[in-house]
């Protein structure tokens, strides 16, 4: 199978993914207990208007009816309405993905620093003090809850330190935003040379993406260390040694070049951790993310924006997985050149 | 000959389950570590069945006099707004946290089980669709969809229950059914299938037994992950509601009080969570170095 | 001349959880100047880890606890790491088993050599290019240019080993450690790459230890021979001394066990499995499978002696006179 035939396979296997998420997503929103009408009509409404909103909502049509006019909307674009902001659910999500963006790039640049070299290390020094301290910290990072970590973060480094600023978002209340080019507020105040803007946003970054990135440097650290500790075994590692490469150009030459192919297809899991882990740090720090809106939607007891946001992080999801198989095909030699 | 061979399989296999109980005893009387998981574990299960006795004070009852009380001999874990004692309410808490972990592993287990061996010994169109199922749901992110489904159901720790059960099926659905796939290929099933016996009584009885040690990690690992699901859930408000304490509800009660440095009332719950995700974490790693090997040092 | 590779008193232990694997238990070896050095013996036996020791290879729990390697006169065990490193593919070269597995899978074969041309040779990126597709046309390759850019798998067997040969040769060390070089390959592939060892060897100069349980290779390639034997060496000699007239008793059973087409012989399996090297018992470990076992051999480790010209055997129970020629 050529690189070209696999592209195609794998792209091709997206439609039914899709085929299935859209199904479970119509389930919850239509098919499940909680009457979408009645939400929409308010528990005050008659009966008569009841059964009007339900035909004007097509819920008095087949369940395949129904399916295909879901259908047919989500690919306008109509993820329904928001009863907390009274706004097209899509838009208020295009309002606040940069900010959930510009979080969870921030913490998987956190995790990949500090745990990809950290694996190689637990890995080149197995057994030793550091391969111990790592692999505590990769315990310590599936355990430890990451609602929990953040505010065990916020206690020490604003509570009790006071070098981190207060849970308010992304940047302090008298800075204001830098003229929007990408969203991420990081690299818009780079770019617009604002460089109070600058500061203050990785001020108000550095404790959630912390808290983020711990989460996911955990089992991104132990794949890197699993995937080395096999490596560091095989045969032409040892046709390297005796052949008086040095030892560095082994580990992060050789060795690792190896090992980070298997750790691409680990970044589609980490991507799902990073979405679970988005929705309880934002709220933690009042960050104006998607998730943040998802729980605020949750509160007012609005179920229509989650039911979307679900949908919408699947979607999502299916494509990074997609976008991660890719980059897979076209970084292994053995995949590309079959 | 074909029947003599399968018995000489089965005694070979059974001498191999010997010997991994074995293995796994010296492991964990000799490796400190996860012998403190399993003990931790034994220890925060009786906590929970003995709440009621062990707890100091009544987890419900409110004093205005006491509220807010820092860490002391009274209140070992303090006392929150309503003067209530952590410390009991911790315990009490625990029941409810691995209630609902244990409900959604065993009612997960047995459907994924059940699903995957059907799929994986039927094939045909009946795993066509046992694994498209598995699929969809694993294109989703897990919690994300936990999410989405207790926030349809609406709040109560039934609907928590399911909702965990559901996003954990994949994973026992997919081991049986690849242990089913290697199982089938191995002697002793035909054997036995050519001595006349029913399908069900197949998979039931001469191939199910060789899947439960690779279950049996999954499933002590997957606790772990149900633990902090449960906790991050009632932590952004679904689930399991007031005043049942529960350990993520009462780290969010917590979180309001970090400002004014009422740190006890955040910290206390993450501790107890932590701890049990932990000691669950490496129970099930070491189980999965003595039953299952070739899994060693991944994930 | 002093010989090439000089091996004194070598040993090597493993720590494991049952005990100390003593795989190589105080050889002394020879390899003298462009010869071929054939090492012999059942796998486990010690030629491996034997190669590995003289490159400093052997890793923990593995340790080489005494003996000395004098290669070209210098004492290679007394060297730093990083001016042993220097002598590890330029000066001695190693030639692993399973070639596909030995070579990087996400590295071209091509830059795999020429990096060793940047390294030791301190070539420039063009001249290393230039200097690893006149090796691969050498070694045998046909279309250098495009195989150089291609990776292990889109390679046959034959084809990686070549490169193996290639980058292993491409320095021009004055010693090749070949470990079971044709192991995988089908017979006629297997003959060539023997061919063209042998070949390089002439041309270059180098010697060459050919690890091998093969005797029938030995028998057509190498000018030497030595037996291992439960990490212990029981015989060396020069190649027809060896056939001719194989002293120690396990010498006698390889010997007889080489399938012959010239005649009708049942091929004779050696009795006994290898003995375990785990803290085994001292003396001779062939005792327990050697016909000819007399009580000091359970008690004291015979000594390696000369018996004649070029030929020396670790054997209490061969006296002179007790040779004679295996195949009358």
């Amino acid at each position: 199978m050529g690189l070209g035939r696999y592209l195609v396979h794998r792209l091709l296997l997206v439609i039914p993914t899709l085929f299935g998420v859209t199904l479970i997503t119509f389930a919850l929103t239509y098919l499940l207990p909680g009457n979408p009408a009645l939400v929409k009509a308010g528990p005050l409404a008659t009966p008569e208007y009841l059964a009007e909103m339900e035909r004007k909502m097509g819920l008095d049509q087949p369940v395949h009816v129904q399916y295909w006019r879901y259908l047919r909307g989500l690919l306008r674009g109509d993820l329904g309405e928001s009863a907390t902001t009274g706004r097209p659910v899509l838009e208020d999500f295009f309002q606040r993905i940069p900010a959930t963006l510009e979080l969870t790039l921030a913490s998987l640049l956190i995790a990949a620093a500090i745990g990809i070299p950290l694996g190689v290390l637990s890995a080149v020094y197995r057994d030793t003090p550091v391969d111990h301290l790592s692999r505590l910290a990769g315990v310590a990072g599936v355990a430890m809850p990451t609602f929990w970590t953040g505010l065990l973060l916020l206690f020490v480094f604003f509570y009790l330190l006071g070098v981190a600023p207060p849970p308010l978002g992304r940047l302090s209340p008298d800075v204001s935003p830098p003229g929007r080019i990408t969203g991420l507020y990081v690299v818009d105040a780079l770019l617009t040379g604002n460089r109070r803007a600058v500061v203050s946003s990785l001020y108000q970054l550095m404790l959630p993406a912390a808290t983020l990135g711990f989460a996911v440097m955990a089992p991104l650290t132990r794949m890197v260390r699993a995937t080395m500790l096999e490596i560091l075994e095989s045969d032409f590692i040892k046709a390297a040694w005796a052949a008086g490469i040095p030892p560095s150009r082994i580990i992060y030459g050789d060795a690792l070049r190896n090992a980070l192919i298997p750790v691409i297809t680990l970044l589609g899991v980490i991507f799902g951790f990073l979405m679970a882990g988005n929705v309880v740090v934002e709220m933690v720090f009042a960050w104006p993310g998607i998730g943040n809106y998802a729980v605020t939607s949750l509160m007012s007891k609005d179920s229509g924006p989650i039911q979307s946001f679900v949908l919408f992080v699947a979607v999502v999801y299916v494509l990074v997985n997609l976008v991660v198989d890719v980059v897979y095909g076209l970084v292994d030699p053995r995949i590309r050149l079959r | 000959m074909r029947e003599t061979s399968a018995m000489a399989e089965a005694v070979v296999l059974r001498r191999e389950r010997a010997r991994r109980a074995r293995l796994l005893w010296r492991r964990l009387t000799k490796d400190r570590l996860s012998l403190a998981a399993g003990g931790a574990i034994v220890a925060i299960m009786l906590a929970a069945l003995a709440a009621p006795w062990l707890a100091p004070y009544d987890p419900d009852a409110t004093s205005a006099s006491d509220a807010l009380q820092r860490v002391s001999l009274r209140h070992w874990m303090g006392t929150d707004v309503y003067g209530r004692d952590l410390l009991s309410r911790v315990i009490h808490a625990a029941r409810v946290d691995l209630l609902v972990a244990l409900t959604a592993t065993a009612v997960a287990l047995t459907w994924g089980a059940f699903l995957g061996a059907v799929a994986g010994y039927r094939g045909g169109w009946m795993d066509q669709l046992v694994m498209r199922l598995v699929d969809t749901i694993m294109a989703f992110p897990a919690f994300i969809l936990t999410m989405g489904i207790t926030a349809t159901l609406g709040n109560s720790t039934l609907n928590v229950v399911v909702a965990i059960a559901i996003t954990h099926v994949p994973i026992y659905a997919r081991l049986l059914r690849g242990e089913m796939l290697k199982a089938r290929e191995m002697e002793y099933a035909e054997a036995a299938r050519t001595v006349g016996n029913r399908p069900a009584r197949i998979v039931f009885f001469h191939l199910l037994p060789n899947c439960v040690p690779p279950l049996i990690v999954q499933a002590t690992l997957a606790m772990g992950f149900a633990i902090l699901t449960v906790a991050a859930l009632s932590f952004i408000g679904l689930g399991i509601q007031p005043p049942q304490s529960e350990w993520g509800y009462m780290t969010a009660e917590g979180a309001g009080y970090i400002v004014s440095g009422e740190w006890w009332l955040f910290l206390f719950p993450g501790v107890a969570i932590m701890v049990t995700v932990l000691a669950f974490n490496l129970i099930g790693d070491a189980l999965r170095d003595v039953l299952d090997p070739r899994m060693r040092g991944v994930r | 001349m002093t010989p090439l590779l000089e091996i004194r008193d070598l040993a090597v232990h493993f720590a494991a959880d049952e005990g100390r694997v003593e795989a190589v238990d105080g050889i002394s070896l020879t390899v003298r100047r462009g010869e071929i050095l054939g090492l012999v013996g059942e796998s486990g036996s010690g030629k491996s880890v034997t190669a590995l020791a003289v490159l400093r290879l052997i890793r923990p729990p593995g340790r080489i606890v005494r003996g000395s390697i004098r290669f070209d006169g210098r004492e290679l065990l007394d060297l730093s790491e990083e001016a042993m490193r220097h002598v590890r593919g330029s000066q001695i070269a190693m030639i692993f088993q399973s070639p596909r597995t030995a070579l990087n899978p996400v590295l071209p074969v091509g830059r795999q050599i020429a990096r060793l041309f940047e390294l030791h040779r301190g070539c420039s990126g063009h001249e290393a290019w230039q200097r690893t597709l006149e090796i691969l046309r050498l070694v045998g390759i046909p279309e250098p240019e495009r195989r150089a850019s291609q990776y292990a798998h889109q390679l046959s067997g034959g084809m990686c080993q070549r490169v193996m040969i290639a980058m292993a040769v491409a320095t021009e060390p004055r010693l090749l450690l070949a470990d079971e070089p044709t192991t995988g390959l089908d017979v006629s592939i297997a003959a060539q790459i023997l061919d063209l060892l042998r070949e390089l060897g002439r041309r270059t100069g180098a010697s060459m230890v050919l690890i091998t349980h093969d005797l029938g290779v030995v028998a057509g390639v190498c000018d030497r021979v030595a037996v291992m034997h439960a990490g212990q060496l029981v015989e060396c000699s020069d190649v027809h001394g060896l056939f001719k007239h194989p002293a120690h008793p396990y010498t006698r059973a390889l010997v007889r066990s080489i399938p012959r087409v010239d005649r009708e012989v049942t091929m004779e399996p050696i009795p006994g499995a290898v003995p375990s090297v785990l803290e085994p018992p001292p003396g001779c470990r062939y005792a327990d499978r050697c016909p000819w076992v007399i009580d000091r051999c359970r008690e004291v480790k015979p000594e390696l002696l000369p018996l004649e010209h070029d030929h020396e055997v670790a054997c209490h129970a061969v006296e002179p006179s007790n040779v004679v020629p295996a195949r009358s």
